[in-house]
């Protein structure tokens, strides 16, 4: 903080300081924040197929002619979607470990790199609910005759679902997905309270040690921005690539 | 496994708990949601005027904050609040607002770009006709939207609405990042003032379930009866 002429403290901006070696002997700042981008793309890419596997599953049990897979479906997206997301990874990170048998808490507790397993875990199962009730909404639009078509052809419920009605869903939920999966990068900067030092964890340190408080913020801000571009511009190519002729999206 | 647990320290814990932290977090809540409502409908009707150069600006203002996590945001307006309010009030240095209006501020501005998208949808949702018959009673485009748009797409909008709030509801244990006593803050500071982090933190994932599970099923009666009506 710097005193100008007339006698008003203002802000002391130097855009240099992403050039100068960082307190922790890792390089420069900039490198301290680009480690963090990449922690936090690391982090979202475990989650995402976490998200996705269990998702999906979760997704097509909501959709079974059976009354116990509805409902375990039903039971699964409320316990996920109804906690926030920093209490699922404390329950993860504070409360798991004493809750288990004594020689797997411990295990858990002394696992290296803990925070990055808790939050690709916790943030993969928090938006596994949010990919199934996607899946559940993309498996009803499709016309009834889908299935009644499978089924005449003789095809056994899994056939149905691997060969008919998956590959048409899982297409036309394919937008819905991609804001899902930014929000998969978003929500892995819920992990700086467990400790993850991703983009928005290190932009944090590096306001503590640096006090260049709207530099730190404004480089994390583009990056985050950088990362969104790319990702809505690479699921632009996926989508019209597996467009489906004679839908809205196809040729 | 719950053998050694000790829930009285949730009983001792609950004035404090309740008083402090749960009236924080709702008072926050409801406000963050009122005033995201209409800072967001702003940026609706922005988009929607016509005027290419207003709408252009609520564009990207949207899709600016919908891009970034909320924690960032927490973080930013936390900083920058109390330059903003030098800048504002001519003050010789950076004025400190509270934890409270802070965090306000912040979820006012973030959830504006979520509540906008779900009110440009709502007003999209009503036929052409209405603001045209509107007009044609020689209501100017003020009264049109006070009164025949804006009522009809916030009563189509409510359900999301809410569910937008129980998502905000559940967001605004993220200012524990600053340190504030909310709900979730009130929790962990007793867990870890007295070493007890598995019950308050299970009694704190019980209660804010418990209370979206109850906003979440009073939003699905309310979209049945919306349903019968219409």
């Amino acid at each position: 903080m710097a005193r100008s002429r007339g006698g008003h403290v203002n802000y002391n901006w130097n855009w240099g300081i992403f050039f100068q070696p960082n307190p922790m002997g890792t390089g420069t700042y900039l490198d301290m924040l680009l480690s963090g981008l990449a922690l936090t793309l690391k982090t979202a890419a475990l989650a995402w197929v976490i998200a996705l596997i269990t998702g999906s599953i979760v997704g097509v049990m909501r959709t079974l002619p059976s009354k116990g897979a509805n409902w375990f479906g039903f039971a699964y997206v409320e316990f996920f979607r109804n906690m926030p997301l920093l209490v699922q990874l404390f329950l993860w990170f504070f409360v798991l470990p004493e809750l288990l048998p004594k020689g797997a808490g411990t295990w858990l507790k002394q696992l290296p790199n803990a925070p990055f397993w808790t939050a690709a875990i916790g943030v993969g199962f928090f938006m596994s609910a949010r990919v199934a009730v996607q899946l559940q909404a993309g498996i009803g639009s499709l016309p009834r005759g889908q299935k009644m078509a499978a089924t005449a052809l003789g095809l056994t419920t899994v056939q149905t679902y691997r060969y008919v009605l998956l590959p048409m869903a899982f297409r036309i939920i394919l937008p819905p997905l991609t804001s899902e999966f930014l929000n998969t990068i978003k929500n892995t900067a819920v992990a700086i309270t467990i400790g993850l030092l991703e983009l928005t964890g290190q932009a944090r340190s590096m306001q503590e040690f640096s006090f260049q408080v709207f530099e730190a913020f404004t480089a994390a801000t583009l990056l985050y921005l950088l990362v969104n571009a790319v990702v809505v511009t690479a699921m632009r190519f996926l989508e019209r690539w597996v467009a489906i002729p004679g839908y809205i999206t196809g040729k | 496994m719950f053998a050694n647990l000790d829930f009285d320290v949730i009983r001792r814990a609950l004035p404090y708990l309740f008083y402090e932290g749960m009236t924080f977090t709702l008072t926050l809540t409801g406000l963050a949601a009122l005033g995201g409502l209409i800072f967001g409908t702003a940026l609706a009707l922005m988009r929607l005027s016509g005027f290419k150069i207003l709408g252009r600006i609520a564009g990207i203002y949207v899709d600016f904050m919908r891009s970034l996590p909320l924690v960032l945001v927490i973080f930013w307006f936390y900083f920058l609040v109390p330059y903003i309010g030098q800048w504002v009030t001519g003050a010789s240095r950076p004025i400190s607002v509270g934890a409270f209006a802070s965090s306000l501020i912040t979820f006012i501005m973030f959830e504006a770009a979520y509540f906008s998208e779900i009110m440009r949808a709502g007003i999209q949702s009503i036929s052409r006709g209405q603001p045209a018959a509107a007009s044609a009673l020689g209501l100017t485009y003020a009264q049109s939207m006070r009164y025949v748009v804006l009522p009809q797409a916030f009563r189509n909008m409510l359900p999301v609405l809410i569910t937008q709030t129980i998502v905000l509801f559940q967001d605004t244990s993220l200012v524990y990042v600053l340190s504030i006593t909310d709900f979730l803050g009130a929790a962990s500071k007793v867990a870890q003032r007295d070493g007890r982090l598995v019950e308050m933190y299970l009694f704190a994932a019980i209660v804010y379930f418990t209370i979206s599970c109850v906003a979440s099923y009073g939003v699905r009666r309310l979209q049945a009866r919306i349903a019968i009506i219409r």
